[in-house]
Protein backbone atom coordinates (compact mmCIF):
# COMPACT_ATOMS: atom_id res chain seq x y z
CA UNK A 1 0.00 0.00 0.00
CA UNK A 2 0.88 3.25 -0.60
CA UNK A 3 2.53 5.39 2.18
CA UNK A 4 0.17 8.23 1.58
CA UNK A 5 -3.15 9.02 2.50
CA UNK A 6 -5.82 8.62 -0.28
CA UNK A 7 -6.65 11.93 0.17
CA UNK A 8 -3.13 13.10 -0.38
CA UNK A 9 -3.45 10.78 -3.34
CA UNK A 10 -6.27 12.37 -4.56
CA UNK A 11 -5.05 15.93 -3.81
CA UNK A 12 -1.40 14.67 -5.90
CA UNK A 13 -3.68 13.56 -9.22
CA UNK A 14 -6.05 16.11 -9.59
CA UNK A 15 -2.61 18.92 -9.77
CA UNK A 16 -1.02 15.99 -12.27
CA UNK A 17 -4.66 16.04 -14.32
CA UNK A 18 -4.89 20.17 -14.21
CA UNK A 19 -1.27 20.63 -14.63
CA UNK A 20 -1.46 18.36 -17.87
CA UNK A 21 -4.25 20.24 -19.12
CA UNK A 22 -3.44 23.93 -18.17
CA UNK A 23 -0.04 23.86 -19.40
CA UNK A 24 -1.18 22.54 -23.09
CA UNK A 25 -4.10 25.21 -22.85
CA UNK A 26 -1.27 27.49 -21.97
CA UNK A 27 0.71 26.25 -24.67
CA UNK A 28 -2.03 26.70 -27.36
CA UNK A 29 -3.58 29.66 -26.37
CA UNK A 30 -0.56 31.20 -28.03
CA UNK A 31 -1.91 30.95 -31.39
CA UNK A 32 -4.83 32.71 -30.74
CA UNK A 33 -4.89 35.66 -33.55
CA UNK A 34 -2.23 33.86 -35.56
CA UNK A 35 -3.21 30.57 -36.79
CA UNK A 36 -3.44 29.68 -40.26
CA UNK A 37 -6.59 30.26 -41.33
CA UNK A 38 -9.78 32.00 -39.40
CA UNK A 39 -11.47 28.65 -38.70
CA UNK A 40 -8.99 26.91 -37.12
CA UNK A 41 -8.01 30.23 -35.09
CA UNK A 42 -11.69 29.77 -33.72
CA UNK A 43 -11.41 25.93 -33.65
CA UNK A 44 -8.11 25.55 -31.66
CA UNK A 45 -8.97 28.44 -29.30
CA UNK A 46 -12.13 26.47 -28.87
CA UNK A 47 -10.03 23.25 -27.68
CA UNK A 48 -7.57 25.84 -25.10
CA UNK A 49 -11.10 26.73 -23.92
CA UNK A 50 -11.75 23.42 -22.90
CA UNK A 51 -8.41 22.71 -21.98
CA UNK A 52 -8.25 25.78 -18.97
CA UNK A 53 -11.61 24.39 -17.67
CA UNK A 54 -11.06 21.53 -17.53
CA UNK A 55 -7.92 22.31 -15.61
CA UNK A 56 -9.68 24.78 -12.83
CA UNK A 57 -12.39 22.07 -12.15
CA UNK A 58 -9.50 19.75 -11.16
CA UNK A 59 -7.69 22.28 -8.73
CA UNK A 60 -10.85 23.42 -7.66
CA UNK A 61 -11.99 19.97 -6.22
CA UNK A 62 -7.83 20.16 -5.34
CA UNK A 63 -8.50 23.00 -3.01
CA UNK A 64 -11.40 21.84 -1.53
CA UNK A 65 -9.81 18.41 -1.16
CA UNK A 66 -6.77 20.50 0.67
CA UNK A 67 -8.80 22.25 3.14
CA UNK A 68 -5.95 25.19 3.38
CA UNK A 69 -7.71 27.84 1.81
CA UNK A 70 -5.47 27.61 -1.33
CA UNK A 71 -7.18 28.31 -4.57
CA UNK A 72 -7.47 27.70 -8.08
CA UNK A 73 -5.22 30.88 -8.72
CA UNK A 74 -2.70 29.59 -6.01
CA UNK A 75 -1.89 26.24 -7.89
CA UNK A 76 -2.07 27.68 -11.53
CA UNK A 77 -0.01 30.88 -10.12
CA UNK A 78 2.35 30.56 -7.67
CA UNK A 79 3.29 26.66 -7.56
CA UNK A 80 7.37 26.43 -8.82
CA UNK A 81 8.35 24.24 -11.80
CA UNK A 82 9.53 21.31 -9.67
CA UNK A 83 5.80 21.37 -7.85
CA UNK A 84 4.23 20.98 -11.38
CA UNK A 85 3.35 16.82 -12.36
CA UNK A 86 2.38 17.40 -15.93
CA UNK A 87 4.15 15.34 -18.61
CA UNK A 88 7.12 16.64 -20.25
CA UNK A 89 5.08 16.18 -23.96
CA UNK A 90 1.93 19.37 -23.33
CA UNK A 91 4.98 21.87 -21.99
CA UNK A 92 6.69 21.11 -25.62
CA UNK A 93 7.28 24.72 -27.82
CA UNK A 94 4.42 25.13 -30.46
CA UNK A 95 7.12 24.67 -33.45
CA UNK A 96 4.81 25.21 -36.60
CA UNK A 97 0.76 24.42 -37.02
CA UNK A 98 2.16 20.66 -38.09
CA UNK A 99 4.28 20.07 -34.58
CA UNK A 100 1.42 21.65 -32.62
CA UNK A 101 -0.91 19.68 -33.95
CA UNK A 102 0.73 16.29 -33.37
CA UNK A 103 1.90 17.25 -29.78
CA UNK A 104 -2.28 17.61 -29.94
CA UNK A 105 -2.71 14.53 -31.24
CA UNK A 106 -0.72 12.61 -29.34
CA UNK A 107 -2.37 14.01 -26.24
CA UNK A 108 -5.65 14.12 -26.98
CA UNK A 109 -5.05 10.54 -27.83
CA UNK A 110 -4.13 9.48 -24.68
CA UNK A 111 -6.57 12.13 -22.63
CA UNK A 112 -9.06 10.48 -24.73
CA UNK A 113 -8.46 6.47 -23.25
CA UNK A 114 -7.29 7.79 -19.99
CA UNK A 115 -10.85 9.98 -18.93
CA UNK A 116 -12.88 6.76 -20.29
CA UNK A 117 -11.58 4.88 -17.64
CA UNK A 118 -11.56 7.79 -14.91
CA UNK A 119 -15.42 7.56 -15.22
CA UNK A 120 -14.81 4.43 -12.89
CA UNK A 121 -12.63 6.46 -10.16
CA UNK A 122 -13.62 5.80 -6.62
CA UNK A 123 -13.69 9.02 -6.23
CA UNK A 124 -17.03 10.47 -7.30
CA UNK A 125 -15.62 14.21 -7.90
CA UNK A 126 -13.06 12.73 -10.23
CA UNK A 127 -15.32 10.96 -12.06
CA UNK A 128 -17.48 13.56 -12.82
CA UNK A 129 -15.07 15.27 -14.19
CA UNK A 130 -13.93 13.04 -16.05
CA UNK A 131 -17.80 12.17 -17.40
CA UNK A 132 -18.24 15.92 -18.09
CA UNK A 133 -14.84 16.34 -19.85
CA UNK A 134 -15.30 13.35 -22.45
CA UNK A 135 -17.49 14.98 -24.93
CA UNK A 136 -15.03 17.73 -25.04
CA UNK A 137 -11.89 15.29 -25.38
CA UNK A 138 -13.79 13.53 -27.84
CA UNK A 139 -13.91 16.69 -30.46
CA UNK A 140 -10.28 16.83 -29.60
CA UNK A 141 -9.66 13.71 -30.73
CA UNK A 142 -11.59 14.15 -33.84
CA UNK A 143 -10.48 17.48 -35.12
CA UNK A 144 -6.33 16.92 -34.35
CA UNK A 145 -6.75 13.36 -35.55
CA UNK A 146 -8.27 15.00 -38.98
CA UNK A 147 -5.55 17.25 -39.43
CA UNK A 148 -2.77 14.56 -38.68
CA UNK A 149 -4.65 12.64 -41.74
CA UNK A 150 -5.13 15.97 -43.88
CA UNK A 151 -1.79 17.56 -43.41
CA UNK A 152 0.12 14.02 -43.41
CA UNK A 153 -1.55 12.89 -46.56
CA UNK A 154 -1.41 16.71 -47.81
CA UNK A 155 1.46 17.91 -50.14
CA UNK A 156 4.76 16.57 -50.26
CA UNK A 157 5.92 19.66 -47.51
CA UNK A 158 3.08 19.47 -45.29
CA UNK A 159 3.83 15.44 -45.03
CA UNK A 160 7.84 16.06 -44.85
CA UNK A 161 6.57 18.76 -41.78
CA UNK A 162 4.28 15.65 -40.38
CA UNK A 163 6.84 13.89 -40.27
CA UNK A 164 9.99 15.58 -38.72
CA UNK A 165 6.53 16.80 -35.89
CA UNK A 166 6.45 12.97 -35.53
CA UNK A 167 9.86 12.41 -35.06
CA UNK A 168 10.76 15.02 -33.01
CA UNK A 169 8.08 14.44 -30.48
CA UNK A 170 7.19 11.05 -30.33
CA UNK A 171 9.91 10.18 -27.50
CA UNK A 172 7.50 12.23 -25.44
CA UNK A 173 4.77 9.57 -25.63
CA UNK A 174 6.21 6.90 -23.18
CA UNK A 175 5.77 8.87 -20.13
CA UNK A 176 1.81 9.50 -20.39
CA UNK A 177 2.19 5.25 -20.28
CA UNK A 178 4.37 4.65 -17.53
CA UNK A 179 3.53 5.04 -14.09
CA UNK A 180 4.98 7.94 -11.88
CA UNK A 181 4.59 8.02 -8.23
CA UNK A 182 1.79 10.38 -8.73
CA UNK A 183 -0.38 7.23 -11.21
CA UNK A 184 1.15 4.51 -9.02
CA UNK A 185 -0.81 6.65 -5.71
CA UNK A 186 -3.71 6.98 -7.18
CA UNK A 187 -4.19 3.26 -8.76
CA UNK A 188 -3.13 1.84 -5.62
CA UNK A 189 -6.70 3.81 -4.00
CA UNK A 190 -8.39 3.05 -7.05
CA UNK A 191 -8.55 6.42 -8.36
CA UNK A 192 -6.81 6.10 -12.00
CA UNK A 193 -6.08 3.49 -14.45
CA UNK A 194 -2.29 2.22 -14.42
CA UNK A 195 -1.35 4.06 -17.24
CA UNK A 196 0.62 0.76 -18.67
CA UNK A 197 -2.95 -0.43 -18.98
CA UNK A 198 -3.84 2.41 -21.11
CA UNK A 199 -1.16 1.57 -23.71
CA UNK A 200 -2.85 -0.83 -26.12
CA UNK A 201 -5.69 1.18 -26.85
CA UNK A 202 -3.57 4.05 -27.31
CA UNK A 203 -1.12 2.77 -29.21
CA UNK A 204 -3.83 1.25 -31.44
CA UNK A 205 -5.62 4.03 -32.00
CA UNK A 206 -2.44 6.27 -32.79
CA UNK A 207 -1.02 3.99 -35.20
CA UNK A 208 -4.19 3.95 -37.13
CA UNK A 209 -4.56 7.42 -37.47
CA UNK A 210 -0.72 8.07 -38.69
CA UNK A 211 -1.00 4.69 -40.83
CA UNK A 212 -3.95 6.88 -42.47
CA UNK A 213 -1.15 9.79 -42.75
CA UNK A 214 1.03 7.72 -44.35
CA UNK A 215 3.63 8.78 -41.31
CA UNK A 216 6.60 6.43 -39.80
CA UNK A 217 6.65 6.37 -36.37
CA UNK A 218 9.87 6.62 -35.31
CA UNK A 219 11.99 3.57 -34.10
CA UNK A 220 13.55 4.71 -30.78
CA UNK A 221 14.90 2.87 -28.03
CA UNK A 222 12.78 2.45 -25.00
CA UNK A 223 15.34 4.37 -23.14
CA UNK A 224 14.92 7.15 -25.05
CA UNK A 225 11.62 8.22 -24.23
CA UNK A 226 12.03 11.02 -22.36
CA UNK A 227 9.99 10.97 -18.38
CA UNK A 228 10.08 13.56 -15.89
CA UNK A 229 7.35 15.97 -15.93
CA UNK A 230 5.20 13.98 -13.92
CA UNK A 231 7.26 14.19 -10.91
CA UNK A 232 8.54 17.13 -11.28
CA UNK A 233 11.69 17.66 -13.21
CA UNK A 234 10.43 19.36 -16.91
CA UNK A 235 12.18 20.68 -19.66
CA UNK A 236 14.28 23.49 -20.02
CA UNK A 237 11.22 25.56 -21.64
CA UNK A 238 9.18 24.90 -18.57
CA UNK A 239 10.72 27.85 -16.67
CA UNK A 240 10.16 30.71 -19.58
CA UNK A 241 6.17 29.19 -19.73
CA UNK A 242 5.50 29.50 -15.90
CA UNK A 243 7.26 33.01 -15.87
CA UNK A 244 5.25 34.22 -18.46
CA UNK A 245 2.43 33.03 -17.51
CA UNK A 246 2.81 33.73 -13.84
CA UNK A 247 4.43 37.25 -13.81
CA UNK A 248 1.44 39.47 -12.84
CA UNK A 249 0.75 37.22 -9.44
CA UNK A 250 4.62 37.04 -8.93
CA UNK A 251 4.64 41.30 -9.19
CA UNK A 252 2.10 42.07 -7.09
CA UNK A 253 1.32 39.29 -4.44
CA UNK A 254 -1.81 39.41 -2.74
CA UNK A 255 -3.60 41.21 -5.36
CA UNK A 256 -7.27 40.74 -6.23
CA UNK A 257 -7.49 40.57 -10.28
CA UNK B 1 -35.02 47.62 -67.43
CA UNK B 2 -33.02 51.02 -68.03
CA UNK B 3 -30.60 51.67 -64.68
CA UNK B 4 -32.35 55.03 -64.30
CA UNK B 5 -35.69 53.65 -63.39
CA UNK B 6 -34.09 50.61 -61.05
CA UNK B 7 -31.81 53.24 -59.47
CA UNK B 8 -35.23 55.20 -58.88
CA UNK B 9 -37.33 52.28 -57.14
CA UNK B 10 -33.74 51.65 -55.11
CA UNK B 11 -34.14 54.57 -53.64
CA UNK B 12 -37.74 54.31 -53.05
CA UNK B 13 -37.11 51.05 -51.34
CA UNK B 14 -34.57 52.71 -48.67
CA UNK B 15 -36.91 55.73 -48.09
CA UNK B 16 -39.50 53.24 -47.32
CA UNK B 17 -37.11 51.69 -44.57
CA UNK B 18 -36.98 48.09 -47.38
CA UNK B 19 -33.92 45.88 -46.58
CA UNK B 20 -31.68 45.73 -49.60
CA UNK B 21 -30.61 42.02 -50.49
CA UNK B 22 -28.00 40.54 -52.11
CA UNK B 23 -30.30 40.08 -55.08
CA UNK B 24 -31.21 43.06 -55.69
CA UNK B 25 -30.36 45.82 -57.72
CA UNK B 26 -28.33 47.93 -56.02
CA UNK B 27 -25.91 51.20 -57.38
CA UNK B 28 -22.17 50.35 -58.03
CA UNK B 29 -21.70 53.09 -55.67
CA UNK B 30 -23.75 51.96 -52.76
CA UNK B 31 -22.29 48.16 -53.79
CA UNK B 32 -19.06 49.66 -53.16
CA UNK B 33 -19.36 51.76 -50.47
CA UNK B 34 -20.52 48.51 -48.31
CA UNK B 35 -17.63 46.54 -49.54
CA UNK B 36 -15.42 49.28 -48.36
CA UNK B 37 -17.12 49.57 -44.41
CA UNK B 38 -17.89 46.04 -44.29
CA UNK B 39 -14.44 45.46 -45.21
CA UNK B 40 -12.79 47.64 -42.85
CA UNK B 41 -15.34 46.25 -40.54
CA UNK B 42 -14.06 42.76 -40.56
CA UNK B 43 -10.51 43.63 -40.90
CA UNK B 44 -10.66 45.80 -37.54
CA UNK B 45 -12.14 42.57 -35.98
CA UNK B 46 -9.26 40.62 -37.20
CA UNK B 47 -6.43 42.53 -36.38
CA UNK B 48 -8.36 43.81 -33.15
CA UNK B 49 -7.22 39.96 -31.94
CA UNK B 50 -3.67 41.20 -31.98
CA UNK B 51 -3.30 43.72 -29.28
CA UNK B 52 -5.80 41.29 -26.52
CA UNK B 53 -4.13 38.31 -27.56
CA UNK B 54 -1.11 39.81 -26.60
CA UNK B 55 -2.20 39.56 -22.91
CA UNK B 56 -3.75 36.01 -22.93
CA UNK B 57 -0.36 33.77 -22.05
CA UNK B 58 -0.50 36.47 -18.84
CA UNK B 59 -3.97 36.87 -17.79
CA UNK B 60 -3.65 37.10 -13.89
CA UNK B 61 -6.19 34.63 -12.75
CA UNK B 62 -7.74 31.87 -14.66
CA UNK B 63 -10.96 33.33 -14.85
CA UNK B 64 -9.32 36.04 -16.47
CA UNK B 65 -7.98 33.37 -18.98
CA UNK B 66 -10.94 31.84 -19.86
CA UNK B 67 -12.86 35.27 -20.66
CA UNK B 68 -10.08 37.00 -22.71
CA UNK B 69 -9.50 34.35 -24.40
CA UNK B 70 -13.13 33.93 -25.53
CA UNK B 71 -13.20 37.31 -25.92
CA UNK B 72 -10.86 36.79 -28.61
CA UNK B 73 -12.27 34.45 -30.19
CA UNK B 74 -15.60 36.01 -30.61
CA UNK B 75 -13.94 38.79 -32.78
CA UNK B 76 -12.29 36.17 -34.73
CA UNK B 77 -16.19 34.72 -35.34
CA UNK B 78 -17.09 38.44 -35.77
CA UNK B 79 -14.56 39.05 -38.53
CA UNK B 80 -15.92 35.77 -39.84
CA UNK B 81 -19.10 37.01 -40.18
CA UNK B 82 -18.70 40.04 -41.77
CA UNK B 83 -16.49 38.32 -44.49
CA UNK B 84 -19.50 36.36 -45.10
CA UNK B 85 -21.97 39.57 -45.24
CA UNK B 86 -18.94 41.12 -47.58
CA UNK B 87 -19.09 38.06 -49.74
CA UNK B 88 -22.79 38.51 -50.65
CA UNK B 89 -21.48 41.85 -51.98
CA UNK B 90 -19.54 39.75 -54.96
CA UNK B 91 -16.09 39.71 -53.43
CA UNK B 92 -13.97 37.06 -52.17
CA UNK B 93 -12.56 36.67 -49.04
CA UNK B 94 -8.97 36.04 -50.21
CA UNK B 95 -8.89 38.97 -52.34
CA UNK B 96 -10.31 41.19 -49.19
CA UNK B 97 -7.57 39.48 -47.20
CA UNK B 98 -4.80 40.36 -50.07
CA UNK B 99 -6.11 43.88 -49.57
CA UNK B 100 -5.06 44.09 -45.94
CA UNK B 101 -1.81 42.44 -46.06
CA UNK B 102 -0.61 44.60 -48.36
CA UNK B 103 -1.66 47.46 -47.14
CA UNK B 104 -4.32 48.65 -49.09
CA UNK B 105 -7.01 48.33 -47.03
CA UNK B 106 -7.72 50.29 -43.93
CA UNK B 107 -8.76 49.01 -40.26
CA UNK B 108 -9.70 50.90 -37.38
CA UNK B 109 -6.57 52.96 -35.97
CA UNK B 110 -6.96 52.02 -32.52
CA UNK B 111 -5.39 48.74 -32.85
CA UNK B 112 -2.10 50.47 -33.49
CA UNK B 113 -2.01 51.58 -30.24
CA UNK B 114 0.17 49.09 -27.65
CA UNK B 115 -1.61 47.30 -24.79
CA UNK B 116 1.22 47.90 -22.35
CA UNK B 117 -0.43 46.62 -19.30
CA UNK B 118 -3.56 44.37 -17.99
CA UNK B 119 -5.15 47.41 -16.77
CA UNK B 120 -5.22 47.79 -21.10
CA UNK B 121 -7.78 44.66 -21.02
CA UNK B 122 -10.16 46.68 -19.37
CA UNK B 123 -9.65 50.00 -21.04
CA UNK B 124 -10.20 48.44 -24.18
CA UNK B 125 -13.29 46.63 -23.22
CA UNK B 126 -14.82 49.57 -21.73
CA UNK B 127 -13.06 52.43 -24.42
CA UNK B 128 -12.82 50.75 -27.22
CA UNK B 129 -15.91 48.02 -26.77
CA UNK B 130 -17.56 50.92 -25.67
CA UNK B 131 -17.50 52.97 -28.98
CA UNK B 132 -17.27 50.46 -30.92
CA UNK B 133 -21.05 49.33 -29.64
CA UNK B 134 -22.06 52.72 -30.16
CA UNK B 135 -20.83 53.06 -33.96
CA UNK B 136 -22.34 50.05 -34.49
CA UNK B 137 -25.86 49.55 -32.84
CA UNK B 138 -27.56 51.95 -35.13
CA UNK B 139 -25.80 49.59 -38.03
CA UNK B 140 -28.21 46.61 -36.87
CA UNK B 141 -30.63 48.85 -38.69
CA UNK B 142 -28.59 49.51 -41.96
CA UNK B 143 -30.39 48.98 -44.91
CA UNK B 144 -28.57 46.23 -46.28
CA UNK B 145 -29.63 43.11 -45.15
CA UNK B 146 -26.54 40.57 -44.06
CA UNK B 147 -24.74 43.21 -42.78
CA UNK B 148 -27.73 44.37 -40.34
CA UNK B 149 -28.36 40.83 -39.42
CA UNK B 150 -24.85 40.55 -38.36
CA UNK B 151 -24.58 43.40 -37.06
CA UNK B 152 -27.34 41.97 -34.72
CA UNK B 153 -25.10 39.47 -33.02
CA UNK B 154 -22.23 41.28 -33.10
CA UNK B 155 -23.78 43.62 -30.60
CA UNK B 156 -24.80 41.57 -28.35
CA UNK B 157 -20.97 39.90 -27.84
CA UNK B 158 -19.42 43.53 -27.97
CA UNK B 159 -21.69 45.02 -25.39
CA UNK B 160 -20.78 41.36 -23.17
CA UNK B 161 -17.19 42.54 -23.56
CA UNK B 162 -17.64 45.86 -22.34
CA UNK B 163 -19.57 44.91 -19.38
CA UNK B 164 -16.76 43.12 -18.58
CA UNK B 165 -13.93 45.45 -19.72
CA UNK B 166 -15.89 47.80 -17.17
CA UNK B 167 -15.81 45.29 -14.48
CA UNK B 168 -11.84 44.68 -15.01
CA UNK B 169 -11.08 48.32 -14.78
CA UNK B 170 -13.51 48.56 -11.45
CA UNK B 171 -11.71 45.22 -9.76
CA UNK B 172 -8.21 47.48 -10.50
CA UNK B 173 -9.98 50.58 -8.63
CA UNK B 174 -10.54 48.76 -5.40
CA UNK B 175 -7.39 47.02 -5.67
CA UNK B 176 -3.65 47.36 -4.38
CA UNK B 177 -2.22 51.28 -5.35
CA UNK B 178 -0.22 49.61 -8.06
CA UNK B 179 -3.52 48.41 -9.67
CA UNK B 180 -5.37 51.90 -9.25
CA UNK B 181 -2.28 53.52 -10.89
CA UNK B 182 -2.34 50.44 -13.63
CA UNK B 183 -5.92 51.78 -14.13
CA UNK B 184 -5.07 55.35 -14.71
CA UNK B 185 -2.92 54.70 -16.77
CA UNK B 186 -4.56 52.89 -19.14
CA UNK B 187 -7.72 55.28 -19.76
CA UNK B 188 -5.24 58.00 -19.92
CA UNK B 189 -3.75 56.51 -23.11
CA UNK B 190 -6.78 54.83 -24.53
CA UNK B 191 -8.90 57.89 -24.05
CA UNK B 192 -8.20 60.13 -27.08
CA UNK B 193 -7.68 57.33 -29.40
CA UNK B 194 -11.20 56.02 -28.68
CA UNK B 195 -12.82 59.03 -29.38
CA UNK B 196 -11.05 59.65 -32.83
CA UNK B 197 -12.32 55.86 -33.35
CA UNK B 198 -15.44 57.83 -34.71
CA UNK B 199 -13.62 59.45 -37.33
CA UNK B 200 -13.03 62.77 -38.56
CA UNK B 201 -15.23 65.63 -37.69
CA UNK B 202 -18.50 65.90 -39.79
CA UNK B 203 -17.12 68.74 -41.75
CA UNK B 204 -14.12 66.47 -43.09
CA UNK B 205 -16.33 63.34 -43.17
CA UNK B 206 -17.30 63.49 -47.23
CA UNK B 207 -18.99 60.29 -47.14
CA UNK B 208 -21.33 60.51 -43.90
CA UNK B 209 -24.43 62.24 -45.75
CA UNK B 210 -24.10 60.30 -48.58
CA UNK B 211 -24.26 56.92 -46.54
CA UNK B 212 -26.61 58.51 -44.03
CA UNK B 213 -29.18 59.10 -46.94
CA UNK B 214 -28.76 55.22 -47.91
CA UNK B 215 -29.10 54.64 -44.39
CA UNK B 216 -26.00 52.78 -43.78
CA UNK B 217 -24.89 55.66 -41.46
CA UNK B 218 -27.73 56.21 -38.74
CA UNK B 219 -25.55 59.06 -37.04
CA UNK B 220 -23.14 61.55 -37.57
CA UNK B 221 -19.30 60.87 -36.43
CA UNK B 222 -19.63 64.14 -34.26
CA UNK B 223 -23.27 62.68 -32.87
CA UNK B 224 -21.87 59.49 -32.46
CA UNK B 225 -18.65 60.89 -30.41
CA UNK B 226 -20.80 63.25 -28.32
CA UNK B 227 -22.74 60.32 -26.87
CA UNK B 228 -19.36 58.33 -26.18
CA UNK B 229 -18.47 61.21 -23.63
CA UNK B 230 -21.65 62.02 -22.20
CA UNK B 231 -21.72 58.43 -21.32
CA UNK B 232 -18.35 57.82 -20.43
CA UNK B 233 -17.66 61.13 -18.25
CA UNK B 234 -20.55 59.48 -16.10
CA UNK B 235 -19.22 55.93 -16.06
CA UNK B 236 -15.40 56.94 -14.75
CA UNK B 237 -16.61 58.40 -11.70
CA UNK B 238 -18.15 54.63 -10.95
CA UNK B 239 -14.63 53.89 -11.66
CA UNK B 240 -13.30 56.71 -8.55
CA UNK B 241 -10.63 57.69 -12.12
CA UNK B 242 -10.70 60.51 -14.39
CA UNK B 243 -10.76 61.39 -18.27
CA UNK B 244 -7.26 62.52 -19.02
CA UNK B 245 -8.98 66.19 -20.62
CA UNK B 246 -9.30 69.14 -18.00
CA UNK B 247 -11.99 70.42 -20.44
CA UNK B 248 -14.96 68.20 -19.55
CA UNK B 249 -17.58 69.60 -18.18
CA UNK B 250 -21.28 69.12 -17.88
CA UNK B 251 -23.35 71.78 -20.31
CA UNK B 252 -26.52 72.31 -18.37
CA UNK B 253 -27.86 74.73 -22.32
CA UNK B 254 -26.60 71.96 -24.69
CA UNK B 255 -27.40 69.08 -22.38
CA UNK B 256 -23.95 67.23 -23.12
CA UNK B 257 -20.87 67.46 -22.18
CA UNK B 258 -18.20 69.64 -23.61
CA UNK B 259 -14.67 68.13 -23.84
CA UNK B 260 -11.64 69.32 -25.49
CA UNK B 261 -9.75 69.39 -28.78
CA UNK B 262 -9.00 66.16 -30.26
CA UNK B 263 -5.57 65.90 -31.56
CA UNK B 264 -6.08 65.12 -35.50
CA UNK B 265 -2.99 65.31 -36.70
CA UNK B 266 -1.97 62.37 -34.26
CA UNK B 267 -5.36 60.61 -35.72
CA UNK B 268 -4.44 61.19 -39.77
CA UNK B 269 -0.85 60.06 -38.71
CA UNK B 270 -1.54 57.06 -37.61
CA UNK B 271 -4.27 56.47 -40.61
CA UNK B 272 -1.21 57.31 -43.01
CA UNK B 273 0.71 53.78 -40.96
CA UNK B 274 2.81 55.96 -38.84
CA UNK B 275 1.30 54.96 -35.14
CA UNK B 276 2.95 52.85 -32.83
CA UNK B 277 2.57 49.64 -34.07
CA UNK B 278 1.08 49.87 -37.65
CA UNK B 279 3.74 47.83 -38.61
CA UNK B 280 3.93 45.48 -36.08
CA UNK B 281 0.22 44.35 -37.03
CA UNK B 282 0.20 44.15 -40.43
CA UNK B 283 3.74 42.19 -39.71
CA UNK B 284 1.65 39.81 -37.08
CA UNK B 285 -0.65 39.10 -39.80
CA UNK B 286 1.37 38.42 -42.87
CA UNK B 287 3.34 36.26 -40.87
CA UNK B 288 0.31 34.48 -39.78
CA UNK B 289 -1.13 34.35 -43.45
CA UNK B 290 2.65 33.59 -44.94
CA UNK B 291 3.44 30.68 -42.34
CA UNK B 292 -0.29 29.11 -42.77
CA UNK B 293 0.04 28.81 -46.34
CA UNK B 294 1.58 25.39 -46.53
CA UNK B 295 -1.51 24.32 -43.94
CA UNK B 296 -4.04 25.87 -46.26
CA UNK B 297 -2.52 24.11 -49.65
CA UNK B 298 -2.38 20.39 -48.07
CA UNK B 299 -6.11 20.62 -46.99
CA UNK B 300 -6.61 21.90 -50.71
CA UNK B 301 -4.48 19.30 -52.17
CA UNK B 302 -6.09 16.80 -49.40
CA UNK B 303 -9.57 17.50 -50.16
CA UNK B 304 -8.90 17.04 -53.61
CA UNK B 305 -7.63 13.60 -53.45
CA UNK B 306 -10.46 12.69 -51.45
CA UNK B 307 -12.93 13.63 -53.79
CA UNK B 308 -10.77 11.77 -56.55
CA UNK B 309 -10.82 8.60 -54.71
CA UNK B 310 -14.20 9.16 -53.88
CA UNK B 311 -15.04 9.29 -57.83
CA UNK B 312 -12.91 6.35 -58.53
CA UNK B 313 -14.58 4.32 -55.91
CA UNK B 314 -17.74 5.54 -57.12
CA UNK B 315 -16.83 4.58 -60.48
CA UNK B 316 -15.64 0.97 -60.03
CA UNK B 317 -19.27 0.36 -57.99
Amino acid sequence: MADITRNEALLQYCLHRGDSNLILGQRISAWCGHGPVLEQDIALTNVALDLVGQARSYYQHAAELEGKGRTEDDFAYLRNENEYLNPLLCELENGDWGKTIMRQFLYDAYHLVLLQSLRSSTDEHLAAIATKSLKEVSYHRRYSSEWVIRLGDGTPESHRRMQVALDDTWRYTGELLTSAPVDENAFAFQLAPKPESLAKEYLGFVEGVLAKAQLTIPEIAPTAMQQGGKKGTHTERMGYLLAEMQHLQRVHPGATW
Amino acid sequence: MDTALLEEQFEARIAADDRIEPRDFMPEAYRKTLIRQISQHAHSEIVGMLPEGNWITRAPSLRRKVALLAKVQDEAGHGLYLYSACETLGIDRSELLDQLHSGKAKYSSIFNYPTLTWADMGAVGWLVDGAAIMNQVPLCRCSYGPYARAMVRVCKEESFHQRQGFELLLTLSRGTEAQKAMAQDAINRWWWPALMMFGPTDENSPNTARSMRWKIKRFTNDELRQKMVDVCAEQVKALGMTLPDPDIKWNEERGHYDFGAINWDEFYNVIKGNGPCNKERLDARNKAHDEGAWVREAAAAYAAKQAAREAQSAEAA
